[in-house]
């Protein structure tokens, strides 16, 4: 049997990730120092683990029910109403294993044959092959760096067919560290609820907002049951690797995401659930001080790429910095190859997001000052090695 | 600018050049200069000071902690015992405290002799103190917030991700 052939092709031709065939020229290098991580480099809080050694002292190492422990998810429901001003009942949270099952889910239960999802590119890398898996079709609104990659009006109208079904946002977002203010959204609201859109709110980045207080589309009323908010642990509390991520919608949607769930996955881990419970009580504190930090660091990044000639704009949230690579001439793939190869610096290249960030790299600043001093040294060694600085 | 925020990244690293604290709190070298300045000038900022492991810096050297009973005096209660003890140099640290005694007393980067000396000749004999209890610091973990070999565990995070 020639096995390729028995393979179901959407899965088998599905397009390795930009990011991936990056990592591995990276990973095969010495001496390499990395911009291109995707997670805090904060510990877990040791009160945070420390629960999850108790749960395993204690003996909860048994499942949970579908939807999760109840404790955890009515101490989300108190998070949402001291964070963010949003009042939820706990039967409308579903936990997940990590936010990454969560955008699975969405798309499953939702999307019918053909139904488009509009996504906003450049995008996280995850969206568009797992709307594909699910039968639907990703269509893309290009965000540009002059209107801080927001989502205008204008181009939401323009993209909406009789085929929409979805409009998925990530703000503040990764690639670009793009925010969208109430004002941002009070434009779409009237949209959403004419065209009956469901809106995927992907705010796994929302206590990393900078400037301003985070807003969830969650907030306004008039589409409250159109809104899938999608959120978890993993960057807030630097907690990547416990895989806790959590949805919550209107009960009829919480319902379709659940049939699927409580077969695919049954439930998140439980350990990583008591871990999430102290976060989500009693987590606050270091949601702030990382919040802090990754500020100073951002701050730090973006006047030291502005005076290597890296010219960027001050990002508004998550850890990444999305500059222009456009004065180089080079494409944003020769760009970051260039520099591993010349400086061994590694970031990534921003078409690995989608064609919209073609002429930009993606640049994280979830290192420390002293790293991120070292790898802005290399850049402007590489920069003035190849021309291009004075 | 945001002066908590100055005051923190100075804490965590004494040795940010003012060109990089500008950059971090997104001000001017001026405005960073002329801050610290006024920090140092209302004692805001009181030294700079770099964290030592003497355990292995030099194996003779150690850290005392020294538990003083003191009567206080009247009108001054325990301020002039408090300004005969801070004037050697040997003492580090001096802290009045709630509870079984009423000074806390760290020496560091002393011999044990040395340590025993200045407790015995100088500490002691003060006017006002009753009493001393000294105990030796075996092992240091964790010193100003830095852990000592510690491996960062975020060294084994993957080199690119999503």
């Amino acid at each position: 049997m020639i096995v390729r052939d028995r393979l179901n092709p959407t899965a088998r031709d599905l397009p390795k990730s930009g990011i991936r065939k990056f990592f591995d020229l990276a990973n095969t290098m010495e001496g390499v120092i990395s911009l291109g991580v995707g997670e805090p480099d904060f510990d877990t809080p040791w009160h945070i683990r420390a629960e999850a050694i108790y749960a395993i002292e204690k003996g909860y190492t048994f499942y949970t029910g579908n939807m999760g422990l109840i404790e955890l998810r009515e101490a989300i429901c108190d998070y949402q109403r001291r964070r963010f001003g949003l009042e939820f009942d706990a039967s409308q949270v579903l936990m997940t294993s990590g936010a990454s099952e969560g955008i699975d889910l969405v798309f499953r239960a939702i999307l019918e044959p053909g139904d488009e999802v509009i996504l906003v590119s450049p995008t996280y890398v995850a969206y568009s092959p797992l709307v594909t898996l699910a039968g639907g079709v990703p269509v893309f609104l290009d965000a540009k760096e002059e209107t801080g990659f927001k989502v205008t009006k204008e181009m939401l109208e323009e993209a909406i067919t009789d085929k929409t079904k979805m409009l998925f946002l990530n703000y503040p977002g990764n690639p670009t560290g793009g925010v969208m203010t109430k004002e941002d959204y009070a434009e779409l609201v009237p949209l959403i609820k004419e065209h009956e859109l469901f809106v995927v709110y992907d705010e796994i980045y929302a206590e990393l907002t900078y400037e301003g207080k985070h807003c969830s589309i969650a907030s306004f009323d008039e589409i409250k049951d159109q809104v899938i908010l999608m959120s978890g642990f993993s960057k807030a509390y630097a907690m990547t690797g416990w895989r806790m991520g959590y949805l919550i919608a209107h009960p009829d949607v919480i319902h379709a995401f659940l049939m699927i769930h409580q077969y695919a996955q049954m439930c998140p881990s439980t350990i990583s659930q008591y871990a999430a419970l102290e976060a989500a009580k009693n987590g606050d504190d270091d949601i702030e001080m990382m919040a802090k930090q990754f500020m100073m660091r951002r701050n730090f990044i973006v006047n030291g790429l502005n005076r290597i000639g890296l010219k960027c704009h001050m990002p508004k949230g998550a850890f990444y910095v999305f500059p222009s690579i456009a004065a180089t001439g080079m494409t944003s793939e020769q760009f970051c190859e260039e520099l591993l190869k010349d400086q061994k610096v590694a970031v990534v290249p921003g078409n690995a997001f989608g064609s919209a960030g073609e002429g930009y790299v993606r640049i994280s600043y979830a290192y420390s000052i002293d790293e991120i001093k070292e790898a802005l040294a290399r850049m402007e060694a590489f920069l003035r090695n190849k021309g291009y600085l004075k | 600018m945001d002066e908590m925020m100055l005051l923190e990244a100075l804490e965590q690293n004494a040795r940010l050049k003012v060109t990089d604290l500008a950059d971090i709190l997104n001000s001017s070298e001026d405005e960073v200069r002329k801050t610290i300045d006024r920090l140092k000038k209302d004692k805001v900022i009181c030294g700079y000071h770099t964290v030592i492991n003497w355990d292995k810096a030099h194996k003779e050297k150690v850290v005392a902690l020294i538990e003083v009973n003191a009567t206080p005096e009247r009108d001054k209660g325990y301020d002039s015992v408090a300004e005969q003890i801070v004037k050697y140099p040997e003492v580090s640290s001096l802290y009045l405290m709630s509870g079984k005694y009423e000074f806390t007393v760290i020496i560091k980067g002393k011999t044990m002799r040395e340590v025993a000396e200045f407790v015995g000749s100088k500490l002691a004999p003060i006017n006002g103190v009753k009493g001393t209890v000294t105990s030796f610091v075996l092992k240091q973990y964790k010193i100003e917030g830095v852990l000592l070999d510690e491996q960062k565990a975020s060294q084994t995070r993957l080199k690119v991700t999503p």
